[in-house]
């Protein structure tokens, strides 16, 4: 048994994982394209505002891969794939013959067409990879000036490390507020505040139609007909799958490579797992591809089990996200936006909750400036409690166990139920 | 492996188990009274106390088989240690991004940006013997045993 895993981040760290709970004696090899030592890609922001060095990136020990057996090649990257004879051919030629092939290849940023954008050679970035927060290291510093295409958590997390470098940031976004794939328009004016008051400058409702170069500096013309003058211009629209690898081959793909509840392909012995596949969301009722670290590593993990020969079930998930901005903390999970559930706010100056309730139970949560415990109400959304007696409570800035039915709660005490399983 | 169970029907709120793990995770861990007057920041609780009369109870880390902090962590910081099972977090690499606080289905980690931005849980005092929690609960209202065993 020979198993190859392509990618070497979140979701083939817990198949590696898993992979070795169950089998400690074949070998497993690790493709990457990028030369680093298996790293937290969201740690790229920290480190381009310089408070996480490069060794503290690391996602998991120096070790990691001597302890578990693994051979990796990394700084090679994979071009295509013969699933007849079970091989992998690297770019420079080289094949790796596999029983069991994981596609942990992940997102790429999402360039949407803007008029001269390919003509440009210096001074567009992308932020998904450690080597480009080293680039965009090397430009950015104090007096620069930055525009910013997209209002997401990757482009606002850019903004906030540039900042941080003294860097005047524009974001613009042709939705009508912030992050808006997770807040509302109320919790995303509570953030937006806090980071104009940072010094964030934002153009909402419009895109970016053309970049054009004047003596090195960007020049972005807004639909709107405004025009933002820079040093640098960052894309960050988007992430989508990165199933480039799997286009020519006979694996399904619908929007990520699809994938059953073992995270296996259309082709037997082809696992995906994490941002470039796509499986079940729990509450949206449908196959989904949900790019964030938690469920790619419990993706991968699953994969890498089943890969071993023993069965284990992914249970499907759905989106959870815990954010920061300049000390401003907010989680969120589930839906945003549903037609058919209810809405509780409990909004304040400096804080606010949101739930979405759906047949008892709840389907979705915001909750800024009261991050506290919310973990619960994940639990119970997984659990698709009933919610109805609680619902003052969860909407509390510091909800509790202690308003749960007393048979949910006695088995959140013995630690029974709500494992991720 | 053995966990902390809190027994509801013998917990009296008093929240002596909370001020215990504050002093056992801070300088002067043997010492109360030092604890409170010289550290210059509290560690924030690893166990927390909920109470609604008559009713309280004190929770902490389950240490589960199959954590969602574990599998949620951004940066790798929360581990499970190989000789005890236990789910520890490491502050050296931990960001304070509470990616395992949305997560946690028990509530059970705490944010503590006193002595910088990183989370607090329950750790079992795994380096000083025996949880600070259980030791001090007047009403042996916690309890250290196997799942299922006395
Ligand atoms: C700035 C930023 C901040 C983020 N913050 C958060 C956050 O706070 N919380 C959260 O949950 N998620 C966050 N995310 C998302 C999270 O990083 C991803 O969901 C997660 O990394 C997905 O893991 P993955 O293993 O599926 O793929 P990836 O991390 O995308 O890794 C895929 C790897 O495969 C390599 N690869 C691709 N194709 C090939 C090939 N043909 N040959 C060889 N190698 C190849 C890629 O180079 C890459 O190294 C953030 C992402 C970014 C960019
Ligand atoms: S912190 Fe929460 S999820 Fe993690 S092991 Fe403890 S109880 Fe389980
Ligand atoms: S707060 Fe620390 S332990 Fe929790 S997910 Fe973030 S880095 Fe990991």
């Amino acid at each position: 048994m020979r198993y190859c895993i392509i990618g070497n981040s979140a979701a083939a760290v817990g198949a590696i994982e898993g992979i070795r709970l169950l089998d400690r004696e074949n070998p497993i090899t690790v493709i990457s394209d990028e030369p680093y030592h298996t790293y937290s890609r969201p740690l790229i922001s920290y480190f381009l505002a310089g408070t996480k060095e490069e060794e503290g990136m690391i996602y998991r020990p120096k070790d990691f891969y001597r302890k578990n057996n693994v051979e990796v090649l990394l700084g090679k990257k994979a071009v295509s794939l013969d699933t007849v004879a079970g091989e992998v051919v690297l770019a420079d030629g080289q094949k790796i013959a596999y029983d069991k092939l994981l596609l942990a290849t992940g997102g790429k940023p999402f360039i949407p067409p803007v008029k001269g954008l390919s003509a440009i050679n210096e001074g567009i970035f992308t932020f998904i990879k450690l080597d480009d927060a080293k680039e965009l290291q090397q430009h950015a510093g104090a007096g620069k000036t930055a525009v910013i295409i997209g209002a997401g958590l990757i482009g606002l997390k850019a903004a906030e490390g540039l900042i941080k470098l003294g860097v005047d940031v524009t974001v613009v976004d042709l939705a009508p507020h912030v992050l808006s794939s997770i807040l509302d328009e109320k919790a995303a004016q509570l953030v937006q505040r806090h980071l104009v008051g940072k010094g964030l400058k934002f153009h909402f409702g419009v895109t970016a139609d053309a970049i054009t170069e004047n003596d090195g500096k960007k020049i972005v013309a807004l639909a709107d007909g405004t025009e933002i003058t820079a040093d640098m211009v960052i894309m960050a629209v988007g992430v989508v799958p990165n199933h480039g690898l799997a286009k020519d081959s006979d694996i399904e793909i619908n929007r990520g490579i699809v994938t059953d509840n073992h995270m296996e392909t259309s082709i037997k012995g082809i696992y995906a797992a994490g941002d470039v596949a796509e499986n079940y969301d729990l509450l949206a009722g449908e196959n989904r591809v949900i790019p964030i670290l938690p469920n790619a590593y419990q993706q991968g993990n699953t994969a890498g089990i089943n890969m071993t020969g023993n069965e284990v079930v992914y249970p499907g998930g759905f989106a959870k996200n815990a954010i920061g901005f300049f000390g401003l903390a907010m989680t969120t999970a589930g839906l945003v936006k549903d037609k058919d559930a209810e809405e509780y706010v409990n909004a304040a100056d400096d804080s606010y909750v949101k739930l979405l309730v759906k047949d008892h139970k709840l389907v979705g949560f915001i909750r800024i400036n009261a991050v506290d415990r919310s973990g619960i109400l994940t639990g119970l959304m997984i659990d698709r409690v009933d919610v109805s007696g609680m619902l003052e409570s969860l909407l509390s800035v510091e909800p509790g166990l202690i308003v749960l039915p007393a048979d949910t709660r006695h088995s959140r005490l013995e630690g029974g139920a709500v494992t991720w399983r | 492996m053995k966990k902390i169970y809190a027994r509801e029907e013998h917990c009296i709120g008093c929240r002596l188990c909370e001020i215990h793990c504050s002093a056992a995770h801070s300088k002067y861990p043997d010492d109360l009274v030092k604890a409170f007057k010289k550290a210059e920041v509290l560690p924030v609780p690893r166990v927390k106390v909920e109470e609604d009369i008559p009713l309280s109870f004190a929770l902490q880390c389950r240490h589960c088989e199959e954590p969602h902090c574990l599998t949620a962590c951004i940066t790798g910081a929360m581990y499970r240690d190989e000789k005890t099972g236990a789910i520890l977090n490491d502050p050296e690499r931990c960001v304070g991004c509470w990616t395992c606080i949305v997560v946690c289905p028990y509530g059970a980690i705490f944010r503590d940006e006193g002595v910088g931005k990183v989370v607090a849980k329950c750790d079992l005092c795994l380096e000083q013997g025996e949880p600070a929690c259980v030791a001090n609960c007047p009403n042996a209202a916690l309890v250290l045993k196997e799942k299922g065993g006395e």
